[in-house]
């Protein structure tokens, strides 16, 4: 109880299963996980894990079935714009433009507390973090795919989020552009200091943005199976670190905890 | 009529060859010209030519002494002032087919609106709760059958007037289609636009038009389209009872009266108002809808 005002985020032995018919699948296992303010974690595990159900959970999308999750002491039970989602498929609704897309969150949720001029500001504001601004005007269907994942960041920190949460954001887009949007996220973070959970299976895209890498035991009845701390120093040029010591060292145990500890079985049951 | 047409372009094509030559500006502008008259004759002399040898068929068909129906000759012969002047007025109920159909577009504007809102509100009730869906779905797929001059005695028996009853008889022909394609839009709805609402926190409301009806759109509006068609056959039913100047009022008094030539003429007016409509209500929705068919 003294350590209270550490836990931001507070995950307290959390399991949750699906109820199909009869038919009970348990998919989280008691997972225990405290988060600080600020901090970036990385959850990494193969697919399948869970990975995306705990996010959802935190976001308040699906329901724990036991434990807690709280965010600054208040239970977590409902999603809302303090713990923002950047979702994997972007989910920008096609028929507003990028900047209607960010407006609507916007006006949302500063509509009593900003005026007019103050919420347009600030739309542009967040379309310029993540260089957006020359496409405010066009349309999802007409921009790129990772300018699309920008739009969704932007879209998800206008919220002026608590927590962020990104569930495998640059999955689907090429090498060279993933690394573009970890620059971006790198110095989005480095900027307001957010909180950020990132879903990913990147090894090096964990170590590379994270504070602390979560990796999940394999399904059914997935758990936290370690937790490692990346004490590599801000901010982090990925050139750089291609060869630093610590680097090396923790990629390292984070793929000999996938493919030797916790090697995926493709088909187990 | 077209062979008149034809003579009349015949000759200035010939002064034309000669002079035009040695421009070579105006030979583009010549192959831009030819290119869209051969486009509009690709579009439109195809359907010209179905319908001359329809029109053909039918009046080797009829021209026996005993035939049941009248020649498109009489036709014309005897109902061309109806086809030529659509707006005449000579008297309340003597007035041009053009007034008729503007009857009963009102009348239809009124059931089909009706229908319209109803329909989508219905619809987006429905398909947000699969148990709604459930216990509608067979009762309006069993209901959707029942032609709309079936309706007619029991809407009659429940207004007790003729023209709510003919409305009435328009909205329940039109509405089961915008039901069941809004109700199928809104299920069709992504989970993720279904995750940003929840994320942000938007109330029903809100919901409503921010991301159901752009998203179920396209849905809503292909049952708009076919509610439209449906409420404009019903006019005939709905007008059988509600008397007064509209075109299916004017078929029924034509039969009474035994003016087949009339009814004919009717036909046509009817087919392609219904047409027109059609195709209005598919413009719109293109138009509405923009954006979400990517």
């Amino acid at each position: 109880m003294t350590m209270a005002p550490t836990k931001y985020l507070h995950i307290d032995r959390v399991c949750k299963s699906f109820t199909n018919g009869s038919k009970v699948t348990e998919v989280l296992s008691d997972i225990r996980l405290t988060i600080d303010k600020g901090e970036f974690v990385s959850i990494i595990g193969h697919s399948g894990c869970g990975k995306s159900t705990l996010l959802n959970l935190i976001a308040g999308l699906t329901d724990v079935t036991t434990g807690a999750l709280k965010l600054e002491g208040r239970e977590v039970n409902a999603p809302g714009p303090e713990r923002a989602v950047v979702f994997q498929n972007h989910s920008l609704l096609p028929w507003l433009s990028v900047y209607d897309n960010v407006k609507l969150a916007v006006t949302k949720v500063f509509s009593s507390t900003k005026s007019r001029a103050e919420r347009h500001d600030w739309i542009m504001q967040n379309l310029d973090l993540v260089q957006m601004t020359h496409a405010a005007d066009k349309r999802p269907g007409e921009i790129s795919g990772g300018m699309r994942q920008r739009v969704g960041i932007a879209r998800a920190l206008s919220m002026e989020p608590k927590v962020l949460l990104l569930d495998e954001p640059f999955g689907a887009l090429d090498a060279l552009t993933r690394a573009h949007l970890q620059d971006a996220v790198m110095d989005i973070h480095a900027r307001l200091g957010n909180t950020m959970i990132m879903i990913t299976h990147d090894v090096d895209e964990a170590v590379l943005l994270a504070d602390r890498i979560v990796m999940m035991t394999n399904g059914p009845a997935a758990t936290i199976g370690e937790v490692l701390d990346v004490a590599i120093p801000r901010p982090r040029d990925r050139i750089a670190l291609a060869s630093h010591p610590d680097y090396v060292r923790a990629r390292e145990s984070v793929l000999r905890f996938l493919y030797e500890r916790h090697r995926f079985v493709e088909a187990a049951e | 009529m077209s062979v008149v047409a034809l003579k009349k372009t015949a000759p200035p094509a010939k002064q034309a060859t000669a002079e035009v030559l040695p421009l070579p500006v105006t030979a583009r502008s010549g192959q831009w010209l030819r290119k869209s008259v051969s486009g509009f004759g690709a579009a439109v002399l195809p359907p010209l030519v179905v319908l001359f040898v329809l029109l053909a068929i039918w009046q080797i068909a009829f021209s026996g002494p005993n035939a049941g129906l009248p020649t498109p000759t009489k036709v014309w012969a005897e109902s061309s002032e109806l086809i030529l002047d659509p707006f005449f007025v000579y008297g309340s109920q003597d007035i041009g087919l053009g007034w008729r159909v503007l009857t009963s577009l009102e009348r239809v504007a009124y059931g089909f609106g009706l229908a319209a809102v109803a329909g989508v509100l219905m619809g987006a009730l429905i398909g947000q709760s699969a148990l709604m869906m459930r216990g509608f779905d067979p009762i309006f797929q069993v209901l959707r059958t029942v032609p709309p001059l079936a309706w007619l005695p029991i809407s009659l028996a429940a207004f007790m007037d003729s023209r709510p009853s003919a409305i009435f008889v328009i909205f329940i022909t039109a509405i089961w289609p915008i039901i069941i394609n809004t109700a199928a839009g809104v299920r069709a709805i992504p989970q993720d636009y279904r995750n940003v609402a929840a994320v942000l926190r938007l109330n029903q409301i809100e919901f409503f038009w921010k991301i159901m009806v752009p998203s179920a759109a396209p849905y809503i509006f292909s049952g708009l389209r076919i509610g439209v068609g449906l409420s404009w056959l019903a006019i005939v039913a709905a007008e059988m009872l509600t008397g007064g100047v509209g075109i299916g009022f004017f078929i029924w008094d034509a039969w009474n009266s035994s003016r087949l030539t009339d009814i004919i003429v009717a036909l046509i007016y009817i087919g392609v108002t219904g047409f027109v409509l059609d195709r209005l209500v598919g413009w719109i929705g293109s138009v509405v809808s923009r954006g979400t068919a990517t």
